[in-house]
């Protein structure tokens, strides 16, 4: 095991050393090697990118309009500023739902203010005012709005919040909510995840005048998932099989009602702790309403959240939790034994943001497989302190990882899969390494649930087993 | 419980099963507080009407679904397709993530890019420490031979000065004092990407051509523009221009960049217009531009040296090709060899062998301004009309070409082009003005699914369908290619439109 670790830290020294001294200072804290026992993953988090070294990180407007934001369907989200920003986020992220696209939904449009060099020398408010009584006019059926603030709101002066409350009146009190989202605020998406889960509670909850009270004991709601190919489908048929009511989906496929009415909830339930602990937080604090991580990866780590989320309730839950477990253990049990032969032993590098580079430890685990590499594109602390108990001695660890970090870790510890995004995957299949996209599920998924976790096991398959590799090295 | 191992149910089945429809239904009435279903189908009625293409052609501020993006991403494309060169936009780090990940999602190859990643510190101070970091650091891990920086808008919101930053960056050491770091400032709220473009390869040639003596040669300068067919339209003009012996250099040259082997090496370089060709450029004795309007600042510059200029708008079909031909035929003083007129004669066969299923068909098109002219033209010579030309990045003066063109034609008539409109317009124009066919980029899906016109795939980005970047659209041959596409769109339409057995299968044909 120590030779392990003696080994990792060695690569990562090798690694260090392309580095001007300055950038080498600030990046060796964020890369470290996991030690059984210790309580964090001995790297720093949260901080500002050296500048020039290819990150992967995003910025605080993708935390918000691109994650929290997004996907409520029901609602029209302005990009407001110039094109781009809307343009290259616009239906990326799979974020599922049902609705008359167009007409009562809207989460596979791309509204932007389209902000020219009158708007940033005169300002944009006049223009934001014209657009929303636009969007009234042509999109009777939205139930509110949200400004989405790209980079050059927050540095021309704008009122974006004069601009939202004057047409909230005019509208009749319909929900519409600034977000000062700027791309320049924060280090990463993560900024803009909190910025938007407070406008959440600022613009939602705070605005409500009538609080309902026709709740049931067994009210919940899903926070943090995106429904990414569905992903919160195939999680809410499981709390639903349980005896449990939820009453909102945080955000995927969710609607202004959900988030409206999530104060009544008995408890809520978290899946990316990173991008919504804010809003579960203060719905704690204020409402006194628990909430519970859980794991909907793999097998093993859904039954231990079904148990943990039961354990809320009263016996009837529990009992369902049991019942819904022992439902798909046929299905998993098959899956298992399917796939499992086929990647025993399999390694895998890991570079996602939210909860993923600690989630899905365990569904590579239930095919046994093991994850010798993993980071965070946006962690804090609290994720690294979360990931302890989840990798094994000698897992190395990248805090937002640079593309040059990335290839040489791969190349020293030659995994069989490398699970990253879009930006990452084109790279290592040049490499000749099997790859999985982790954000979006390679356009695949659900990977949520027992429904998902087939899918999962299925797609790593897929990726590893698939005769492609074999012919990337040349016979001449 | 519908899922099954052996047969696994992916998001394209599973939620078609009974639990998940049921639970859809539920979750809809009980949670999501939905309008009425006889409200929203009225609202989907409304949006079909004149009445509503009215309002909409009124709006002034709101833009829904346009079709174009901002500068930067452009000006990353053009660095890209030079010698070993790391673009470096200068800015908010989330925009670069942005533009790799669309570029990837079109190319399905790797883009590789820096940000300084500027934050509010820099927004108050500059970025000014972010440029002196960021070269250095990129430059010692990505060793490239360039790096060609450009900007965000929030690095253009505060001023900063890019030929002030890089020197200084020199001056602290950053990269060697003869390092070339050319530089372009592309604020995304003026133009598009086509601007991007047009910016980045100015302050490139700018970069190797200022100051310098020039000594006028034959060679030929060519400029593809911003193109997601890069990688087959290059490579088909580097074969034109040797097939009519003709040197060229081609000013950005993608097409190996986004177009790299799986043999377990990744080649973060490849290829691209060399640095030393790029220097010799200016000893050239015409730019060619294959896109007008992708080009005007570039083309002006080579012209203000003493250059001859050319300018085309995406050259697809069988006259706009016989025009490049002959014009660089005239510029040169090359004749254009039996080999291409070969092509052009295979062309007008294929044409002619197919006319009859295009002829008097109706097609939509949206896209980049010079690639709507070409295309266009190219339908009217097909014998079919573009009723609807739209370009969110076109303007006033496109506008008039585009008039021009279609009074050319009988095919032109009642055709309308439609400059600085979006694809939320053109959902009205498909509605209350149906025409056969949709022509553009992946977006259009959501056109074909609301208005049911069928869409052929001709644009960028096209996330949805793989590798036909890789297969040239312009010359002869890319003509050859286009009307395949159209083509096998046709044909695919007419035998779903005729397969009800007993009822249509009739003129189900075997041979068409």
């Amino acid at each position: 095991m120590s030779s392990n670790i003696e080994e990792a830290k060695k690569i990562i020294a090798e690694v260090l050393e392309v580095y001007p001294e300055k950038t080498r200072k600030k990046r060796e804290k964020h890369l470290g090697v996991f030690e059984d026992g210790k309580a964090d993953c001995g790297v720093k988090s949260n901080i500002k990118t050296v500048p020039g070294v290819m990150t992967i990180r995003g910025c605080a407007y993708a935390g918000s309009k691109g994650v929290v934001w997004g996907p409520i369907k029901d609602m029209i989200h302005i990009s407001h500023g110039p094109v781009g920003c809307g343009q290259y986020s616009w239906a990326a992220r799979r974020n599922y739902y049902i609705g008359t696209t167009g007409v009562d939904s809207f989460g596979t449009m791309q509204f932007t203010s389209d902000f020219q060099e009158k708007d940033i020398v005169f300002g944009g408010d006049r223009k934001l005012e014209k657009i929303m009584d636009e969007i009234e006019e042509l999109f009777p059926l939205n139930k509110g709005i949200t400004v989405q603030s790209e980079c050059p709101i927050g540095l021309i002066g704008d009122d974006i919040e004069a601009v939202s409350k004057k047409k909230s009146k005019e509208f009749g009190g319909k929900t519409i909510v600034p977000v000062r989202c700027e791309g320049f605020r924060g280090v990463s998406q993560s900024l803009g995840h909190h910025i938007a889960n407070d406008t959440i509670r600022d613009w939602v909850f705070d605005k409500q005048t009538e609080k309902k009270t026709d709740g049931t004991p067994y009210d919940v709601a899903i926070i943090g998932d995106y429904n990414i190919g569905g992903d919160a489908w195939s999680s809410r048929i499981l709390l639903e099989e349980m005896g449990l009511r939820v009453v909102a989906q945080w955000s995927g496929d969710g609607t202004i009602e959900e988030l409206a009415n999530t104060p009544n909830v008995k408890l809520n339930i978290l899946h990316c702790y990173r991008s919504m602990n804010y809003i579960s937080r203060h719905m704690e604090e204020k409402y006194g309403i628990p909430w519970v991580e859980y794991n909907f990866f793999g097998p093993s780590k859904i039954a231990e959240s079904l148990r943990k989320i039961a354990g809320f309730f009263d016996d009837t839950i529990k009992e369902n939790a049991e019942k819904v477990i022992a439902k798909y253990e046929a299905l998993t049990r098959a899956t298992i034994e399917k796939f499992r032969p086929r990647l025993e032993g399999k390694t895998v590098m890991l570079f996602v943001g939210g909860l993923r580079p600690r989630h899905v430890i365990g569904a590579y685990e239930d095919l046994g497989m093991n994850v010798i590499g993993t980071g965070y594109e946006f962690g804090h602390n609290d994720d690294y302190q979360r990931t302890t108990h989840y990798v094994k001695d000698g897992t190395i660890i990248y805090d937002d990882v640079t593309g040059y970090e990335f290839e040489k870790f791969v190349e020293a510890l030659k995994p069989d899969l490398v699970a990253s995004g879009i930006k990452e995957k084109y790279v290592f299949q040049k490499m000749g390494y099997p790859f999985r996209q982790m954000h979006s599920w390679d356009y695949s998924g659900p990977y949520h649930g027992y429904d998902g976790f087939a899918i999962f096991a299925r797609d790593m398959d897929m990726a590893i087993n698939n005769p492609v590799w074999q012919m990337a090295k040349s016979p001449f | 419980m519908s899922q099954n191992p052996k047969h696994v149910l992916d998001h394209f089945n599973l939620f078609r099963e009974p639990e998940y429809v049921e639970m859809f239904e539920n979750k809809k009435k009980n949670f999501e507080n939905p309008h009425p279903q006889e409200k929203v189908s009225e609202i989907i009625e409304w949006t079909k009407t004149q009445e509503y293409r009215d309002l909409n052609f009124r709006r002034e501020a709101l833009t829904v679904n346009p079709a174009k993006a901002c500068q930067p991403l452009g000006a990353v494309f053009a660095a890209l397709g030079f010698e070993e060169t790391l673009p470096f936009v200068h800015g908010s780090q989330g925009c670069v993530a942005y533009y790799r990940s669309h570029l990837s999602r079109h190319f399905k190859e790797p883009t590789s890019c820096v940000s300084s990643s500027m934050t509010e510190d820099a927004a108050v101070f500059g970025g000014l420490n972010n440029m002196i970091d960021g070269l250095a650091n990129a430059y010692a891990m990505y060793k490239p031979k360039m790096i060609a920086v450009s900007t965000t808008c929030m690095a253009e919101v505060i001023g900063d000065d890019l030929n002030a930053f890089i020197k200084n960056a020199k001056e602290k050491g950053s990269v060697p004092e003869e390092f070339d770091v050319p530089f372009a400032h592309t604020p995304a709220f003026v133009g598009s990407h086509i601007t991007g473009y047009d910016n980045a390869l100015k302050g490139i040639m700018e970069h190797f051509w200022a100051g310098r003596e020039r000594s006028a040669n034959e060679t030929i300068n060519v400029v593809m523009g911003f193109d997601g067919y890069s990688v087959g339209n290059i490579r088909e003009l580097k074969r034109i221009f040797k097939e009519m012996g003709i040197d060229a250099i081609v000013l950005s040259d993608v097409s190996d960049v986004f177009d790299t082997p799986t043999d377990g090496t990744f080649r973060m370089y490849m290829g691209g217009t060399r640095l030393s060709d790029m220097k010799k450029a200016l000893d050239s004795k015409a730019t060619v531009s294959l896109q007008e309007y992708n080009t005007p600042k570039s083309l002006e510059y080579a012209a203000h040296l003493g250059q001859k200029t050319l300018a085309f708008n995406y050259p697809v079909g069988v006259r706009a090709t016989d025009r490049f031909l002959s014009e660089l035929s005239q510029l040169t003083g090359k004749a254009v060899p039996e080999s291409l007129k070969l092509e052009r004669g295979r062309l007008v066969d294929a044409v002619a062998d197919s006319t009859s299923h295009i002829h008097g068909k109706k097609f939509a098109l949206y896209g980049d301004p010079d690639q709507m002219m070409g295309l266009s033209e190219f339908l009217m010579e097909l014998g079919a009309e573009p009723v609807h030309v739209l370009s969110t990045n076109g303007n006033k003066d496109w506008e008039e070409k585009m008039n021009a063109l279609f009074a050319s034609s009988p095919f032109g008539a009642g055709c309308h082009a439609w400059p600085g409109k979006d694809l939320w317009h053109m959902r009205s124009l498909l509605f209350t003005e149906p025409v056969d066919f949709l022509i553009g980029n992946t977006y259009g899906k959501y056109l074909e699914r609301d208005t049911g016109t069928p869409l052929i795939r001709i644009g960028f980005p096209i996330f949805d369908r793989h590798h036909h970047h890789r297969y040239p659209t312009v010359g002869y041959q890319g003509a050859m290619n286009v009307l395949v596409k159209i083509l096998d769109k046709i044909f695919d339409e007419m035998d779903k439109n005729t397969n009800a057995v007993a009822k249509t299968d009739y003129s189900y044909d075997i041979i068409r």
